[in-house]
């Protein structure tokens, strides 16, 4: 007996253990694919964050003897000599413009500096090679050029990522604030999460009471109001975002309607500022909203609010104290939903802001497609790729993420 | 329910009905404009006409671009509807370690920004040749679009009744025909609206097509970003139009579909 159910309970487990291994051959070809086409990009764009090739490629013998000096101000006359040596060898090839390009990202100034003095490079020395070096431009005798050098001749760099934190390293390799000119990137990193706080609560706002009353509303009434909200989740974005563009524009719909019935004598400024941005994205992020919204507040049975009316509270009472907590779950997911795809926003705001409604989405593809900072994109982006995935596990975490559903 | 007065009960209803006119009506405006026989932008118009649309079938790079977005979004669909199906019916079947893993990894492109993905396909495509191809694009078209399918299929499997697939097994059907006789038509509705999805998401699609295409794979949303740009003229408006009433026809088969799929399962109506 014990032992034909022990042998009933193998079989079982057999059984078990094959379906599973079904379930993962099923599953493998997409997971095979994402990996291919999704994460690997995604961990090449990381690795681009750090990339700090340039200057070992072009001048190898340099940049191992910059990396293997420890020292403080000019190095030592050999390594300065084999840099002088590469310097024109690479001048030569008409390879010195990498350099010059990755020394001007440790220091704006520093292009020119590496330029101008390859191009003069006497043959000879007169003297040491320092001193020829500091006669041609006295910056060579700083400790921070040659700090700089040896940081570019490191396999890795963090100045890209830094830099996206408004930090840079001084001439002692010590993490300090970036100048005031280029530390711009907190104030976008700001801008970014307080648009899209504000969209959320727009969103909110507009999308709870709308919710309730479709939630409220037998199904027969609700599904084609649903509909509604439907629709523009299956219109195009830029379709959407040229809708609001007519409308909001100089000569636009709403400012033609407002001056012609006399309630404004001038058009008011409604798009490329960012009135726009959060007036475009907030239509454009609303469903989001609403439809997390509906379906948990479809679940919560109306007996409780009576129950609570029955036993003598008012209506505002019984909603904040029995439906508003009950709604909570909807309000988590449609909130956390919205923020974090606001987060990643790039085509609204670029077709609808102005200079100053810019997101870090936009300067992402500003440095990869525009000036070529491959690094300083691609630190922008892991920057933007960390605040996700946090959002993503508070998500999964919160509201589980088998209910993530965009549709 | 809860707004017991009949005038707060009247708040809520206009409230709600502002919201919907703010949702659809910005939409809806378009439409008469790209009609308009003027040039300009404005209500009441000048005139009906049909030049706009003569323009867009004249332009040649209007018909360029609608024949890249139509190969891109057919092959990126095909991919992630085999690929999202087949993962959906995995996922299903059984507990295996890591679900949770491949379930965060499956759902992660709906969720991480187009910006992300498109700067390391502008970077790794590139070796692969797929940069400036057709097929790069579709390829992360394809990966924006599977977590759809596999949402949308995992929704109506998770409604199938597995006693019915045993039933067929136990009637001697081999699995094979067991799937395709009994849970393929079941999910089917799931399989459909996902792949409509899929397409409706790579038809769109424009900023991993900014970074991943040249003048000769331009596709519409990227032609039609450039125009929003430069400025909206009805011609524009015109294209916007005919998305609109692709969206409309698309979100009734969706819809369709739904109800469909709740009537197989033996769902009420």
């Amino acid at each position: 007996m014990a032992a034909a159910s022990v042998e009933l309970r193998r079989a079982l487990a057999r059984v078990e253990r094959r379906r599973a291994l079904g379930g993962f051959l099923l599953a493998l070809p997409l997971v095979a694919f994402l990996v291919v086409f999704f994460l690997l990009p995604i961990l090449g764009m990381l690795a681009r964050a750090v990339d700090n090739h340039e200057l070992a490629s072009v001048m190898p013998k340099s940049a191992e003897a910059l990396r293997n000096w420890q020292g403080i101000g000019p190095p030592p006359e050999e390594i300065v000599s084999l840099f002088v040596a590469e310097l024109k060898e690479a001048y030569r090839r008409r390879e010195v413009a990498i350099v010059a390009q990755r020394l001007n990202r440790e220091q704006a100034g520093w292009r020119n500096l590496i330029l101008s003095t390859a191009r003069r490079l006497p043959d000879d020395a007169k003297g040491s090679w320092l001193a020829t070096l500091i006669e041609l431009d006295p910056a060579w005798a700083e400790p921070a050029i040659w700090a700089g050098l040896r940081r570019a001749a490191q396999p890795w760099t963090d100045i890209f990522l830094l830099a996206a934190l408004d930090l840079a390293r001084d001439e002692f390799d010590s993490i300090v604030r970036a100048p005031a000119e280029q530390a711009i990137y907190l104030d976008v990193l700001a801008r970014t999460f307080w648009i899209s706080a504000l969209v959320t609560l727009l969103c909110l706002i507009l999308g709870y009471p709308l919710a309730y009353l479709l939630a409220s509303l037998p199904e027969r009434w609700a599904n084609p109001l649903l509909i509604v909200v439907l629709l523009p989740f299956w219109t195009s974005l830029l379709v959407r975002t040229a809708a609001w563009i007519v409308l909001l524009q100089r000569e636009g719909v709403i400012n033609d309607f407002l001056i012609r019935i006399g309630l404004v004598s001038e058009p008011l400024p409604l798009v490329f500022n960012r009135a726009g941005v959060l007036i475009a994205m907030t239509h454009v992020l609303l469903p989001f909203m609403v439809l997390p919204l509906y379906s948990v507040m479809r679940a919560i049975p109306l007996s409780l609010t009576r129950a609570a009316l029955s036993l003598g509270a008012s209506p505002l009472v019984a909603f904040c104290r029995v439906y508003l907590p009950l709604s909570m779950p909807g309000v988590a997911a449609g909130c956390l939903l919205v923020f974090i795809l606001a987060v990643g926003y790039y085509i609204t705001p670029a077709l609808v802001g102005g200079a100053a409604d810019q997101m870090i989405s936009y300067f992402v593809a500003f440095f990869t497609l525009q000036t070529a900072n491959w690094g300083m994109g691609a630190a922008l982006a892991t920057v933007l790729l960390a605040v996700t995935l946090i959002l993503y596990w508070i998500y999964s975490r919160l509201v589980g993420i088998e209910r993530l559903r965009l549709g | 329910m809860l707004s017991s007065g009949p005038f707060a009960r009247a708040c809520l209803w206009g409230y709600g009905l502002l919201v919907l006119a703010f949702l659809i009506l910005p939409i809806l405006v378009i439409v008469p404009l790209s009609f308009s026989s003027g040039a300009f932008l404005h209500f009441p118009l000048p005139g009906l006409s049909l030049r706009w649309y003569a323009r867009l079938i004249e332009h040649e790079p209007w018909r360029l671009t609608l024949k890249n977005s139509v190969i891109v979004g057919a092959v990126a669909t095909a991919l992630a509807t085999v690929l999202g199906t087949l993962a959906a019916l995995g996922l299903a079947r059984a507990r295996f370690p890591a679900k949770g893993l491949i379930m965060a990894l499956v759902l992660a492109p709906m969720i991480v920004p187009a910006v992300i993905l498109a700067t390391g396909a502008y970077f790794f495509y590139r070796p692969l040749g797929l940069a400036n191809s057709l097929l790069g694009l579709a390829l992360a078209h394809a990966v924006l679009g599977a977590p759809f399918v596999v949402v949308t299929v995992s929704a109506t499997l998770g409604a199938l009744d597995p006693s019915l697939v045993r039933a067929a097994q136990s009637l001697g059907a081999p699995p094979w025909l067991a799937f395709r006789k009994v849970t393929l038509p079941i999910i089917a509705p799931g399989v459909i609206s996902g792949a409509l999805f899929a397409f409706v998401t790579s038809f769109d699609e424009v900023v991993v097509a900014l970074f991943l295409t040249g003048p000769a794979q331009r596709t519409l949303p990227r032609q039609m970003f450039d125009g929003i740009r430069e400025e909206i003229n009805p011609e524009i408006l015109a294209a916007a139009t005919i998305l609109i009433v692709l969206a409309v026809a698309l979100l009734i088969t969706a819809e369709l579909l739904r109800r469909r799929s709740v009537r197989l399962r033996g769902l009420s109506p």
